[in-house]
Parts: structure tokens; sequence; C-alpha cells
């Protein structure tokens, strides 16, 4: 029987249990954070269980770290919770990436830094985005608290098998159009829910000539599409980011030939499959309060289709019929899981460079780990930002959730890079608008959003 | 965990689809280390007003819905982030079972584990259930996956293992424990490229 890359992943991991059934799988990866951390630990504790695989669990901050001055934290509440899991790394004895640590990020964005994420793994953290690691042909998902606690205890977790989804995309990408722009666009199409109950594999030739930092934006945003798990096959290209990082296999060409095993046998394996053509692909901005709210840059505002639209223009302050490009803009934010990496900086830095910010624009550059800042302060990127009025901040989650005191005022406008556009998300009352980081750069550049296919 | 075999309880209705865990519990009340105290801040931006005041039209805040035990929704409930923090949020206000058209993947395990039983009816039926009058009550029987209300009954769908964990409720990590022998022998034939 024809296989999925996501079967074949799954199946060498069944510990215990009967297909269709709920299985028992094996985790080889556990990444875990200050926020979703201290109850299960306290778990541990109060159950006298062990963590039971530390040498396959890495920890760091992110949630809560300030971006301008890391060590004074003023939020007592954030303080206690990244204290909480110092404490709680060395009792268990997790490796931690603590805040100023040449390893420390933002999760999602060090995991394949540090190369602890490879293909054919099974890769678990207690965050939802945790769906990025796809991008190596892992099958990795976000989980909840107790899972997290389950996961530390046995190093195991319980699951359902979901179905699986083919999202084969196809066609030369236009120019100045990214796979930010893809899969908003397909979320756009579909909505925000095509993909809960499956696991979902992006495929063809345009995927196959994305880089991984675009692989890991793509898969990143699958739980926007309600899928826990989205994934590419590795390739050469996967292969060529892992080698000489700092947890990549020794006997790396055995590994390679492990991972080569790992790819979709044909599409008829797939219980779902979805077409993408990227050849008219246009820049995607968000207009509403979910993901699945967005046009093309190009358009105007779309009409009111249901209460859940109202809704969304009643809280973000616009109408039908408004050009996206008139949309007004206070604030640009670049930087979380889904598009902080060097490329993603790199590419906003070429649109600022030489420029200035307009002058109704603030600016918060944020990079995604504390390697990432590093080299793109070497490489002369942070320059570019700083002459053109942009905040170059310390690593962490930052303005995508806002959990630290990044948070957009209410009633701003702001053209982020990050992944969810709901209610309040950004800050109590700021409005956001997703789009690539080529888009927001020149937005902030612009003072509102520009057809960047078009200069 | 709490057993869920047979409960009887008025509901609530908030009909919107994609309530996502930032509406049910927004992020500023995630830093909290413990498991409980969650119930005051449950879907606050749309129970307070913005001077902290409860806002009276608010479903949850009218007088004839407190005490209210199962929560009526519409689709694609517990979007978004993984946040466990929203069911405990639900659970500590009170809440033992929410009826929706579909659930976010991560949100339906994470209530699984807590005893909060996610149920998912068709539209038509949910429709019925929305006319709830306050002084009304749902009854929901596990076992037999049968929810009552007046003189309809409608039946619902769920995985048996985790069926019997909620009639049982049994902690999975116990039940787990005792593939201890599997998991080691698992872990001995994985392959080592180092």
């Amino acid at each position: 029987m024809k296989q999925t890359l996501f079967d074949k992943i799954w199946n060498t991991h069944v510990v215990a249990g009967e297909p269709g059934e709920a299985q028992l799988i094996y985790v080889d990866l556990h990444l875990i954070h200050e926020v979703t951390s201290p109850q299960p630990f306290d778990g541990l504790r109060s159950t006298k269980r062990q963590l039971r695989r530390p040498d396959l669990t890495f920890a760091t901050m992110d949630h809560n770290v300030p971006t301008k001055d890391i060590f004074n934290i003023e939020d007592q509440m954030s303080r206690l919770q990244m204290d909480t899991l110092v404490k709680n790394a060395q009792e268990f004895g997790v490796p931690l990436a603590s805040i100023g640590d040449d390893k420390q990020g933002i999760v999602h964005v060090v995991g394949p830094e540090r190369g602890l994420t490879q293909p054919g793994k099974v890769i678990v953290c207690g965050d939802s985005h945790t769906a990025t690691h796809g991008a190596f042909g892992a099958i990795a998902f976000g989980i909840g608290t107790s899972e997290v606690e389950h996961v530390m205890a046995t190093q195991t977790i319980w699951q359902v098998k979901p179905k699986t989804m083919g999202i084969k995309v196809t066609g030369e990408m236009p120019k100045n159009t990214y796979a930010k722009d893809i899969i908003m666009a397909i979320i756009a199409e579909h909505d925000v829910s095509f993909g809960t109950g499956y696991a979902i594999e992006f495929y063809g030739e345009t995927i196959e000539a994305l880089s991984m930092a675009a692989r890991m934006t793509l898969c990143n945003m699958s739980i926007e599409a309600g899928s826990k798990t989205g994934m590419v096959k590795p390739d050469q290209t996967t292969f060529d980011y892992i080698a000489g990082r700092e947890f990549a296999p020794k006997k790396f060409d055995s590994a390679k030939a492990y991972w080569s095993q790992f790819y979709t046998d044909d599409e008829t394996a797939f219980d779902e499959i979805i077409t993408f053509d990227v050849s008219h692909l246009k820049p995607m901005v968000t207009w509403g309060t979910n993901p699945g709210m967005a046009t093309a840059v190009n358009q105007i505002l779309p009409e009111i289709r249901d209460d859940n639209d109202r809704a969304a223009y009643d809280y973000i302050g616009l109408e039908p019929g408004i050009p996206v490009t008139d949309i007004p803009l206070d604030y640009i934010f670049i930087g979380s899981c889904t598009n902080s990496r060097y490329e993603d900086l790199a590419i906003a830095a070429a649109m600022m460079k030489g420029q200035h910010l307009a002058p109704n624009i603030t600016a918060w550059i944020v990079p995604g780990s504390r390697a990432i800042r590093n080299r793109a302060i070497a490489t002369g990127i942070a320059k570019i930002f700083e002459a053109a009025g942009c905040e170059w901040r310390e690593p962490g989650c930052s303005a995508c959730l806002a959990m630290n005191p990044d948070k957009i005022p209410a009633g701003k406008h702001v053209a982020s890079t990050s992944n969810r556009n709901f209610i309040g998300r950004q800050g109590a009352g700021s409005r956001t608008h997703l789009a690539s980081p080529a888009m927001v750069a020149a937005a902030g550049i612009a003072g509102h959003f520009v057809d960047i296919t078009e200069i | 965990m709490e057993a869920f075999i047979k409960a009887t309880g008025r509901a609530v209705v908030i009909p919107n689809d994609s309530i996502n865990t930032d509406i049910i519990l927004p992020k500023q009340f995630l830093k909290n280390i413990l498991k409980t105290g969650f119930g005051p801040h449950l879907f606050y931006d749309w129970r307070y007003l913005a001077d902290g005041k409860i806002n009276p039209k608010f479903e949850l805040n009218k007088p004839e819905h407190a005490g209210a035990t199962v929560l009526i929704t519409g689709v694609d409930f517990g979007s978004g982030s993984s946040r466990e923090h929203a069911v405990w949020a639900l659970t500590d206000y009170g809440f033992r079972a929410v009826i929706g058209g579909s659930f976010s993947d991560i949100f339906y395990m994470n209530a699984t584990k807590n005893g909060l039983l996610p149920i998912v009816l068709p539209e038509a039926e949910r429709q019925i259930l929305r006319d709830i009058k306050p002084d009304e009550t749902i009854t929901i029987d596990l076992p037999n996956q049968i929810v009552t209300y007046n003189n309809n009954q409608f039946h619902f769908d769920i995985n048996p293992q985790w069926q019997a964990k909620f009639i049982n409720g049994e902690d999975d990590i116990d039940v787990t424990m005792k593939f201890e022998a599997a998991i080691t022998a698992f872990e001995k034939k994985q392959p080592n490229f180092d």
C-alpha cells in the first residue's frame, strides 16, 4: 500500500496501539519554554515522577522576554515564570538556553538553528506553532500542558492518527512574492479550518525550490489552516541546512541515508489533495481578525458576507471597498516564529536600504534568536534597519502575542510579519495586518502597503 | 481527573464561529504558574468592559445563566494557540461540556485531559439547542453518547479510548506507565548517528 511521508514517520514511532485507535507515539525531541512548562514540572514533583529523557528535551525562553533591556524584567509575573524555568531545568537536568544566552531565541527558530530539528523525528512542544519543524520532514505538532507533562514523564504521547492532505504547489514565484504569500493565499481561498483533522504535506516544484527558511514559514502557518502538522519532504536543501550545526548527527552520511527513506510514494496515498498555482500570486494582506480574512495587495477590501465579517470590520475600523494600499498604518513589526530568520531580515533590509521610514511609522525589528541578531550585526543588516529609523531589538516572541512589554496601542494599525491577526493579539485593541517581511518593510518606508511586484 | 458519566445542567449559548483560545483566555493571564484561578478571566474581553466593569450584555453575565455547566457554540471552537489554560478557564468557571460544530485538534485533546467533554453536533441539532431557555436543562449521557433536551435526543461520536478515560476519570500517565517495558524496548532499537 502506498504511504505518505507522514505515514512512514508515524509507523516508525508507534510504541503501542492498533491503527484506527489511539496509539502511543514515541517523541524524539521535546522543546519547552517558560509559559507552558511550570504546571507540568509541578506535576512531576507532586507525583514523584522523573523527567524520562532530559537528553531529548531542550528549553529556551521566548514568550515573556523583554526585547529592549533584557535583564530588566519589570513584570513580576513574567519574571516568576522565567525564574521558575531556570529552577526546573536545573532540578530535572534539562538543557536551557536562558535569557542572554548565545543559543536563546524563539523556540521554533532555535530548534532548527541548533540542528536539533531533523527529518524523520517526532517533535512536540507546548506551542501551536510547533508545525514549523515539519519543514524538515518531521512530524511536529503543538501540544497542551497535560501532554507536556505526559511527554516529560514517558517520552511518548497518545494520538489518533490524523488523515493526510497533500497541498501541491506549482508554478514559478512572481518577483517579490514569498512563502508567506503562498500560505496566506491558500488560507484565504479555503478558510481557517480546512486542515482540521489533517496532517498537511506541501509538495511540488515550487516547494522543492524553496529555502529552509521559506519552508518553515509555510509549515508554521499550517495551524492557521486548522492543521496541527505541516510538512515538506526532506531533500538536499534540508541536509545542507543541518550539516555542521551543533546537534547535527556526527555520522552524517548514515543519517542522510536514513532520512532519505521519508517521502510520499505517490499522490494517491493522500486522503485529500488541494492544488495551488503560484504563477499569478500577489502579495497578501489581512484586513480582518483571522488569517483567512486576507486579500491581495492590489485589491479592495471585500464585501461583508456574514456576522463574522461585520464584527471583524467593526474591530479593525475599516470598510469594504477601501483599497488595501489605503489601509492606514502606524507600526510595523518584523519578527515572530513565522518570519524572523536571517533570510527574512535580509529581504526586509533590502527593501529599506538607503531609505528612511515614513514619518507616521514606528518600526520594531525583532530577530528570532541571538545567533540571528549577531549575524545581522556582523553583515551590516542591523545598520540598514537602524539607519532607516527602526528599533533593532533583542530576540523573542515580542509583539507577535504581546506577552512581554511590546504591545501595539489600542486603535493603532500594525503591518506585521507574524501569524495571527486575532482581536487583541498584539495588544488590547490593536489592529493587525499580516504580510510578508518584504511587504511589511516596504510599507514602513511608504507609510502604507504597496504592491511590491510592481516596483 | 473528575469522572464524567452522566450530567444534567443548564446551558448558555455563545453561537459565534471560530472562538479562538485568545478569546477564551487572553495571553495576559498565561503568566500564572498554577492550573487554577483562570475562571474569572474566561472570555475576558467579552465579559468585562474597557473600564473593568462587568459587561451586562454578555451571555455569561446575565443572572439567569449563573451556574450553567454546558456551553453551546459554533464551529472551529478553540482554534489558534495551544494554551491549555483556555480549558482550565472553562472548567474553573464550571463548564463540564462544550457542544460545538467542530473543535480545533489541540483544544479537543486538551479538553479530554481535563474532564471537559467536547461534543460535536451538526448545525440542525445545534439550532434546536440554541433555543434553550435559561431554566431548561440538557442531559449528557456519555456511555450511551446521547444529548437529551426536551423531547430531542441527539447521538454524538467519541473515540472509545477518550470515552473510557472520561468515564473512569483516569490519569493518562498512569495508563502509559503500564507500557514502560514497551517504551524501553522501543528506545533500544532506535538508530543512533552519533
